[in-house]
């Protein structure tokens, strides 16, 4: 069932004004959950982090379950294959650890400050989506001396946890999403 | 109990679907920031901007992830106006609640953690959506590193803020 260079398919993915449509409406459709789940919020995004309000931990998890068996099926039928981003002890250990700074204090990430935008917060406009144009400035300035120091250090392998330990993905969905039903249970037991 | 958290997560799942079957594309949204960053800086400096190393990787164009970013803003915006909860705000209530209704000192801390935010996600390679929802989703090794040090950072830093720093 692999497709061919040619199908209509490929040929949509590489009509690139097409894409940016596409981008567009996607983008309104992923505006309209981050509203709806309230994760475009300060309050809710900053009440998960001082751990009494788990909002966005039920968005991602319910998101990630939902996502993963459709992808994988996709990719199974050969429809569309994974983009696996590589990593390193120095790009996302560091990196992340600066993200989650910046997370706490901004109380916005990159996708719900757009969001928050939208929504009418001001401080997500004219402080976040500024801050992060500028730190996203200076890490393309830095890129060149990072990338020649830290950002290689300590490699992870670029690949699934199922290529990892050598077993079918479904050995490791399956498990996966009896988890996250588990926590999303225990997440409400607890009222939180 | 309250479903809406849910649904917004199924709706995100059923979306990654289209983004990878439709666009070959997992949902992201740092690399936008970067693009547009050296677009200004294009703007201001010149075409030799576009010699920089991370701009030769990331084109400063508008690609499709650009527009995913400015949807965000249009769906997050009906979503608001047709909910009743658009409102335009300086000082979220919870920030008030611990640092006072001082507009100038929201917008200072929200800068400082936007550029924390700007640089963290372009150094670690993505953010909560490109590695804590489509890595994730993948069962990308590295994104569920990345993922577990967002939160495990960001709570650490939250503490000290409205524990430590707040009261004193």
């Amino acid at each position: 069932m692999v497709e061919s260079a040619d199908s209509p398919l490929q040929r949509l993915r590489q009509n690139q004004s097409l894409q940016r449509l596409l981008g567009l409406v996607m983008g309104v459709a992923f505006g309209v959950f981050l509203q709806l789940g309230g994760v475009t919020s300060y309050d809710v995004i900053i009440g998960q982090l001082l751990l009494y309000d788990f909002t966005v931990v039920k968005v991602m998890l319910s998101a990630v379950a939902v996502g993963m068996v459709g992808v994988y099926l996709l990719v199974h039928l050969g429809l569309a294959s994974l983009a696996i981003k590589p990593g390193s002890i120095g790009t996302t250990v560091l990196g992340g650890i600066i993200f989650g700074c910046g997370f706490a204090v901004l109380g916005y990430c990159p996708g719900t400050v757009a969001g928050a935008v939208g929504s009418g917060a001001l401080d997500a406009l004219f402080g976040g989506v500024t801050g992060i144009l500028i730190g996203a400035g200076i890490f393309a300035e830095l890129y060149p001396r990072l990338d020649a120091s830290v950002l290689q250090r300590g490699k992870i392998p670029d690949m699934t946890i199922p290529e990892l330990v050598g077993v079918r993905p479904r050995a490791v969905i399956v498990p996966m999403i009896i988890l996250i039903i588990a926590i999303l249970y225990g997440i409400e037991y607890l009222g939180l | 109990m309250d479903w809406t958290p849910y649904l917004a997560g199924l709706g995100i799942g059923i979306l990654s679907w289209f983004t990878f079957l439709l666009s070959a594309r997992p949902l992201g949204c740092s690399t936008a920031y970067a693009r547009t960053s050296g677009m200004i800086e294009r703007a201001i400096r010149g075409d030799s901007v576009l010699e920089k190393p991370y701009y030769r990787k990331f084109v400063p164009q508008i690609d499709w992830e650009w527009m995913l970013v400015l949807g965000i803003v249009i769906g997050a915006f009906i979503t608001a106006i047709v909910r009743g909860e658009f409102a335009l705000i300086w000082v979220p209530s919870t920030f008030e609640g611990a640092f006072g209704s001082s507009s100038l000192l929201r917008l200072a801390v929200a800068l400082v953690g936007g550029v924390l935010m700007g640089l963290g996600a372009r150094w670690a390679g993505g953010c909560t959506s490109g590695h804590g929802i489509s890595g994730t989703l993948q069962l990308a090794i590295a994104s569920w590193i990345a993922v577990v040090i967002f939160f495990v950072s960001g709570i650490i830093v939250a503490f000290l803020l409205y524990g430590v720093i707040a009261p004193w």
